[in-house]
């Protein structure tokens, strides 16, 4: 049961939101541009790295929904998601995708984790800065996200359905509240 | 954040309305949550420059010094030592967070709002440290530059000193 007076029935992040709509507002907006923004790393690989971060992180509403939310974006293929949280590095992604993964997961780790080499890597494999400060980003902020969710002890839905309309919303209209 | 101008105006908004909008704890206070938080993660930059702006609101370098050594000894309020304990839990990792923290918090005065932004602004923090250490972002090493920029950041907000680049 959540820490403080959350709004009863909202599910994980969104009752935080509610409770706080000024802080509600740039977070839905960071999300929005970073996860569904104009890119050159689409938005499947995007919520990919999310769903990775927030799985090291073992925060179970945040790595479901943005799962869900990848699997949306690449046309219902929870397979590949799964593979990447499992094992990243023999799953069916691209080489860069790895290579930024392996940067997101030292950022979750620590900022100081990430090495020239790991940066090198990315960029042998055509990563470009864009690209590379956006995977650290994200990872960022899913650190941020993960944190929130599970710090005020937010209500996790269980059941994978949920999660799927929850990841098929966030997938086709996104972050910010119109 | 010159970098990248379309993440840089939300993040700093988040910055500006936790550390700097109307509320029941202080803006010194709020910018030791910061700055606890950002030294519990060891990240230089974030924990100097919200150290200074800490200090040039409340007045008090060494008080910084000391929260950040050792809060539970430092001279502030028993409700902000029971913040800044969930604000510690919280950098660990959300689950780290007990009800018994909570309470505590509560015993002491804490609303629930100061509770959720205590969360709030260790979570933002741990975004803002990895995202500078993450991109090994050049810091300047000159106390004095830090001072400066807290008197500004203390007037103007975020967002016009990072305007200024």
């Amino acid at each position: 049961m959540p820490h403080i007076a959350l709004p009863e029935g909202l599910p994980g992040i969104t009752s935080g939101f509610a409770f706080r709509p000024e802080t509600a507002r740039p977070m839905r907006e960071l999300a929005e541009v970073l996860l569904r923004g104009p890119n050159t790393l689409t938005s499947g690989e995007r919520e990919m790295i999310a769903a990775f971060v927030s799985s090291r992180n073992d925060c179970h509403f945040c790595q479901a929904s943005h799962s869900a939310a990848a699997a949306h974006h690449l046309d219902g293929d929870y397979g590949i998601v799964e593979a990447v949280k499992r094992d990243y590095l023999s799953a069916p992604v691209s080489p860069k995708l790895k290579a930024l993964l392996s940067i997101a997961g030292k950022v979750q780790q620590g900022g100081k984790h990430v090495a020239g080499a790991d940066v090198a890597r990315a960029r042998a494999e055509g990563a470009t800065d864009k690209e590379i400060h956006d995977a650290v980003l994200i990872a960022a902020a899913f650190c941020m996200f993960n944190r929130y969710v599970d710090g005020l002890a937010t209500l996790t839905p269980t059941d994978h359905d949920t999660y799927d309309q929850m990841g098929r919303r966030m997938a086709t209209q996104g972050y910010v509240q119109r | 954040m010159a970098f990248r101008p379309e993440t840089a105006k939300p993040l700093n908004e988040l910055v500006d309305v936790l550390l700097r909008g109307p509320h029941t704890l202080t803006q010194g206070e709020r910018e030791l949550i910061a700055t606890y938080v950002s030294s519990q993660n060891d990240c230089e930059y974030c924990q100097t420059i919200h150290g200074a702006i800490a200090a040039h609101h409340l007045k008090d370098e060494p008080l910084v010094v000391d929260v950040k050594r050792d809060y539970r000894s430092a001279a502030i309020s028993p409700k902000l030592k029971a913040l800044l304990a969930i604000a510690g839990r919280t950098a660990q990792g959300g689950k780290n967070v007990t009800a018994a923290d909570v309470a505590r918090a509560r015993e002491l005065g804490a609303t629930d709002l100061e509770i959720h932004d205590a969360v709030l602004i260790a979570a933002v923090f741990c975004m803002c440290n990895r995202y500078v250490d993450g991109l090994a972002t050049w810091m300047p090493h000159d106390q004095d530059f830090y001072r400066q920029r807290a008197a500004l950041v203390a007037e103007r907000g975020y967002a016009a000193v990072t305007q200024m680049g």
